[in-house]
């Protein structure tokens, strides 16, 4: 809602410190460093341009001067010739420049592109933890838009204006110098009456941005939520809300916009009086014989050329000001630790058997607040693990622990005998699949989403995949089958049909080792049964770990850990947890208090 | 994955769709006619300064007078003020008009937003809509605003300094404007070179950014699967061809616009040649010349700005289609004409011989149903993936309208009574438990604002919310949803349910919601609705997948494949529905699960 070359982009530069802009720009010049080469030629035709933009009007004025003002045809053809050089030398100076910037601008930018988005690939799981989604997207979108604009618009302006702009004040002075002081004599009026509109225009947009901000800050979730909107009959009062908004946007943009559009006028002004200056003072300038008539014709194009950096410098400004701002968040990224790198000795584990180890692991985020405490459990190839707990007592973290998503803070996890951390995380990963708790789809084919388990599967392995989880059925009832395209997050698809092709995902894989994190808790009782079926098939010789709170679905768990508060309060088979009638048999007889009878057939 | 690309450039709706926003202009007539009035105020002192150059070159220093340079001087302040004050004007004036055009399309856009039907949300994407509604926007007001004004006095403006300069010297001007016209063959050239590179450009980008979202919000799927390197070959691939793109662009600008800056200076050449032999020949003075030579200054301005106009119109138009889309995408829920409002509720609802099939869609998923259900009843609703179980309640409170057959609450049809008055007397808690950005009050107050304090505490107690909230750090004030503190899917929805029961509706619908609570906090949240049932004499129909939430129900509908095959309490069911033992198996009978390991 910033109107480009505004007054406001100045207003910007002041309130922000400097220093650290400084810091920020001197990288972005960094980043210019492969490119040096191209960008040195670039240069050089910049130069070549701005002579030429110099040379151009000094050519007329000697043409108006010496050629028609003494009636010399071949003079003027001459000069005339030479001018068509230099215009035509300009312009292929102009697209050579253009040209080189452009193109390294572009290479620069998809390069920052790539390193951010690896950069994202690394970073660690906490990182994403501690921010929100949607302020992340919307930062990482228009901060590398900004740096595009800046690219694309505003730096072969600003270099070709202010190199040109030092051609034009040499020409000035060559040709007469008590004329060019005169015009200098308006740079601090210029100045003062840049600084009188910034520091009005300052506190107008600060106030213009807040409500910018109003107006977008929540728009996604009131977007996302519009279900509930419509549920709890909130409809008519958002819209209303809204409104306000809108319109406070509205007003702030109309009144801040009373103070800047009376800026570029009043550099129009400026221009247009020392237009008259020139005539004026030119003039007696002529009429004193020292000056020609040719010179005031020159500089009257020069004093053209001379505002039109400065009105340009407030444009490139607004595009310096936020690819800065966006530059600086983007090198912030940039700059975060990634996850540790494997480890130099790290070895890539052979083929997995499935042991899984955990040795008084502790973890937290904050070494304060550990929200696991001396965890330890055995686990040989093949066996079923069972995490029980209420929400929030770190089951989920124990899971996230085995594909080292996170880094434990005290003791090991080992796979195979091999500390995860002594480990390549590809070759940790490979031979692993996780369920989780809220499925997460691809945009795409149905068969893609599947495949994802497997680069490279066929559609027979895909189809095989998908009915060992009895999810075929229901694909191939899709309008495409397989061929049918999810929506944003799956939305087409109710949440059991969500998870299993999430189900089928981690077949595809044929995981040594399998984590399912309370994957089971929203399919209906019947499909979970024909699942469990699939999977009691699957995890015969499979290490695998479950996290799910109905306690049937881990009755044949080879050991099940009762967790509460990031520590294990329990630990045993099915049967020995209920006759100890601790927390797990008070869980179990929670949910089955009216089939006793039931469970004591089990054992 | 696949990616889809939008189709680029529809440039002849496009237009339409420009001049459709124009109209929106109407409502700021003055501000609009004051700004084009004012913006040819300022060509025409534009015009007048050249004159005043010449009058000082010719009548002063060619004859050595000072008066006729004072004059001059002083006609060239003059202009210098007015021209300040009309282009303040202008620009003043052009901006008002446009925040009030953007203010219009953003409030009709946002409304439109709020009131689309759910079908319009299976297939929306948030990114696309939050685009529409700040960037597309934000070109068309930039056009709006300006485009219209400037293009206008342009014009104006091209067409008056053509004339002036005919009228001052017709051959110097034909040779002047000769040299001149190429710029119209490279500006063409580069806007036909544009438009379709800009469709395909922003269509990229939206890909790119896809690629982006997805991987941020599937990090966990994309790295347990060691997917990493393949991410990054396809955001490389995506990346290299927006790369590509954007290189055209440059090579675009790079052939077009020095050659621009040549054929205007070659005016000036031709204009010092012509104009200096014509001065040999006594047919031209050297005022004359000068003040030509700023005259096609003014030629060329204009000129820039109607190639940079093109540019830009083709950017809003496109805009201009997408804002438009979304405000005529049809509103399929509303209210009939002559819709009255509910009378408060009892809680009876009817079905009959309902059907319901999705818009796009083959495959009947209600098919028939009809059953009555008393108030007060507690209903449970049972039944496969994929059954109808969802659909069906979605049709209590109208989020989707049958295709087939009625819903009728206390015997009204529920088409044939307002939205609103249907909707405050139905609580929903939704299968994706949704919280706003804002405090745990705020959101519990969601449905019911003027709530006060004592009723929304009262409503987390009975969602068994009320513990852990008062265990946040700041306990009712705390601020939860992304920029707060996150909360467990358990906590999510009881705060959900705590919302529903706060508006005290006479008929509460659950979906799914309570399934990710675990064993215990169900029990508690299951005994506080139980309660709440009794109590009021409410309505319930729930979605459940538990024995413990089925077994209390008054009533048990079993649904499979859009129908329903069984009703009755949980005892009759088990006597005699067979797919009721088979979907509840498990639960009822964990030996069965031994025996089959």
């Amino acid at each position: 809602m910033r109107r480009p070359g505004g007054i406001e982009s100045l207003a910007e530069l002041e309130s922000d410190r400097a220093q650290r802009r400084g810091k920020v720009l001197r990288r972005l010049v960094g980043e210019l460093r492969p490119h040096g080469r191209l960008m040195g030629v670039a240069l050089v035709f910049i130069l070549v341009g701005a002579l030429c933009q110099a040379a151009g009007p000094y050519l007329v004025s000697q043409a108006i001067d010496h050629d028609i003002g003494s009636g010399d045809g071949r003079g003027l053809l001459q000069t005339l010739s030479m001018l068509f050089v230099v215009y035509a030398v300009g312009a292929l100076a102009q697209r050579a420049q253009t040209w080189r910037v452009g193109h390294t601008g572009q290479k620069v930018l998809a390069e920052l592109r790539r390193r951010l988005f690896e950069r994202l690939q690394q970073l660690p799981l906490a990182w994403f933890d501690r921010r929100p989604l949607g302020d992340l997207m919307s930062r990482l979108l228009s901060d590398v838009d900004t740096l595009n604009q800046l690219f694309a618009q505003g730096l072969t302006q600003l270099l070709g204006s202010v190199l040109g702009l030092v051609g034009v004040l040499i020409a000035m002075l060559a040709l007469n110098v008590r004329l060019a002081l005169a015009c200098f004599s308006l740079i601090p009026v210029i100045v003062l009456t840049t600084w009188f509109f910034a520091s009005r225009a300052r506190s107008a947009y600060r106030k213009t941005r807040q409500t910018v901000g109003d107006v977008t800050a929540n728009l996604q979730e009131e977007i996302g939520g519009v279900r509930q909107a419509q549920a709890f009959n909130r409809t008519e009062k958002n819209i209303e809300r809204f409104r306000d908004r809108n319109a406070a946007n509205r007003d702030a943009n109309v009144a801040a916009v009373g103070i800047t559009s009376a800026f570029s006028p009043a550099i129009d002004l400026l221009s247009t009086l020392s237009t008259a200056l020139v005539i004026g003072y030119g003039g007696v300038l002529v009429l004193d014989g020292r000056l020609t008539v040719g010179g005031v014709a020159a500089f009257l194009i020069y004093v053209q050329q001379f505002f039109r950096p400065v009105q340009l410098a407030a444009s490139v400004a607004t595009l310096m000001q936020s690819a800065l701002a966006g530059a600086e968040r983007i090198f912030g990224i940039l700059d975060e630790t990634p996850e540790p790198p494997d480890a130099p000795t790290a070895v890539a584990l052979g083929s997995l058997k499935g042991q899984v180890v955990f040795d008084r692991v502790s973890f937290g985020y904050d070494p304060e607040r550990p929200v696991l405490r001396d965890v330890s459990f055995h686990l040989e190839p093949g066996q079923t693990l069972a995490l029980v707990g209420r929400t929030g007592a770190g089951k989920t973290t124990v899971a996230s622990l085995v594909p080292r998503f996170y880094d434990v803070t005290a003791g090991s996890v080992r796979i195979d005998g091999e500390d995860v951390r002594q480990v390549t995380r590809s070759s940790l990963r490979q031979r692993m699949a996780m369920v989780l708790q809220e499925p997460f789809l691809f945009s795409g084919k149905v068969a893609d989403n599947i495949a994802y388990g497997k680069p490279g599967a066929t559609r027979e392995d895909v189809e095989a995949a998908a009915k060992a989880v009895h999810a075929h059925d229901f694909i191939t009832r899709l309008p495409q089958g397989y061929d049918s395209v999810i929506g944003e997050g799956g939305a087409t698809l109710s949440q059991g049909q969500r998870q299993l092709l999430a189900f089928a995902r981690a077949v595809i894989a044929d995981p040594r080792v399998l984590i399912l994190d309370e994957a089971t808790a929203n399919i209906d009782t019947r499909t979970e049964a024909l699942i469990q079926l699939a999977l009691g098939r699957l995890l015969a010789d499979r290490t695998s770990i479950v996290i799910a709170h109905r306690l049937n679905t881990i009755r044949n768990a080879d050991l099940i850990l009762v967790m509460d508060q990031g520590a294990v309060v329990e630990r045993g088979t099915h049967d020995e947890l209920l006759a100890k009638g601790g927390l797990y048999a008070d869980l179990y007889h929670q949910q089955f208090r009216d089939t006793p009878g039931k469970t004591q057939a089990l054992g | 994955m696949s990616t889809s690309a939008p189709a680029s450039g529809r440039p002849a709706g496009g237009f339409a769709a420009i001049l459709r926003a124009l109209r929106y202009l109407r409502r700021y007539r003055l501000e609009s006619l004051g700004a084009l009035l004012s913006l040819l105020l300022v060509s025409v002192a534009n015009l007048g300064a050249p004159q005043m150059i010449r009058i000082a070159i010719d009548q002063g220093l060619a004859r050595g007078e000072r008066r006729p340079v004072w004059l001059a001087v002083g006609g060239l302040v003059a202009i210098a003020l007015g021209r300040g004050l009309f282009n303040f004007l202008q620009g003043y004036l052009a901006e008002r008009a446009s925040q009030g055009v953007a203010f219009d399309l953003r409030d009709a856009l946002f409304a439109r937003i709020q009131r689309l039907s759910f079908s319009y949300y299976d297939q929306a994407q948030t990114g696309q809509l939050l685009t529409r509604l700040t960037s597309d926007v934000e070109a068309v007001r930039t056009f709006v605003g300006s485009g219209v004004v400037q293009f206008a006095a342009s014009a104006a403006m091209l067409v008056g300094c053509a004339g002036l300069l005919l009228w001052l010297d017709p051959v110097l001007a034909l040779a002047a404007l000769g040299s001149v016209a190429p710029i119209l063959f490279v500006l063409r050239s580069f806007v036909t070179k544009m438009r379709p590179l800009f469709g395909q450009l922003q269509a990229l980008l939206g890909t790119l950014n896809t690629t982006l979202q997805e991987d941020l919000r599937g990090l966990r799927v994309v790295r347990a699967f060691s997917a990493e390197a393949r991410e990054m070959a396809r955001y490389g691939e995506t990346n290299a061809k927006l790369q590509a793109q954007n290189l055209k662009l440059v090579d675009a600008l790079a052939n077009n616009f020095p050659f621009v800056t040549f054929f205007s200076n070659l005016g000036t050449l031709m204009v010092v040649g012509v104009g200096g032999w014509r001065i040999f020949h006594q047919r031209l003075t050297l005022g004359e010349l000068v003040a030509f030579n700023s005259y096609l200054a003014f030629l060329l301005m204009p000129l820039m700005t109607l190639g940079f106009l093109a540019s830009s119109l083709s950017r809003a138009s496109a805009s201009a289609l997408r804002v438009f889309e979304l405000l005529d995408t049809a509103v399929e829920v509303t209210d009939r004409p002559g819709a009255v409002p509910l009378p408060p509720l009892q809680g009876r609802i009817e079905l009959r011989d309902v059907r319901f099939r999705y818009a796009g869609s083959e495959r009947e998923i209600l098919r028939g149903l009809s059953v009555t259900l008393e108030p007060g009843q507690f209903v449970a609703v049972l039944g496969t993936t994929g059954s109808g179980k969802s659909t069906l309640i979605n049709l209590l409170p109208r989020f989707y309208d049958v295709t087939g057959g009625a819903v009728l609450l206390d015997g009204h049809d529920v088409r044939d009574v307002t939205l609103a008055s249907l909707r405050s007397q139905i609580g929903v808690v939704l299968q994706d438990a949704l919280l706003f950005s804002g405090t745990v009050r705020d959101n519990i107050a969601y449905g019911h604002l003027d709530a006060t304090r004592e009723q929304v505490e009262a409503a987390a107690e009975a969602a068994q919310a009320a513990e852990f909230i008062r265990a946040l750090p700041q306990g009712y004030d705390t601020v939860v949803g992304e920029r707060g503190v996150g909360l467990s899917g358990g906590q999510r929805q009881r705060l959900a349910i705590a919302r529903a029961l706060l508006t005290d509706p006479r008929l509460l619908i659950l979906d799914d919601s309570t399934s990710a609570v675990d064993a215990q906090t169900e029990e508690a949240i299951q005994g506080a609705l139980d309660t709440l049932m009794r109590d009021k004499r409410r309505t319930a129909v729930v979605i459940a997948q538990r024995i413990s939430t089925v077994r209390d129900a008054d009533v048990i509908l079993v649904l499979d494949e859009g129908r329903i095959v069984a009703k009755g309490r949980h005892e009759e069911l088990r006597a005699s529905s067979e797919l009721y033992n088979d979907i509840l198996g498990s639960q009822l009978q964990p030996a069965r699960q031994e025996g089959a390991a």
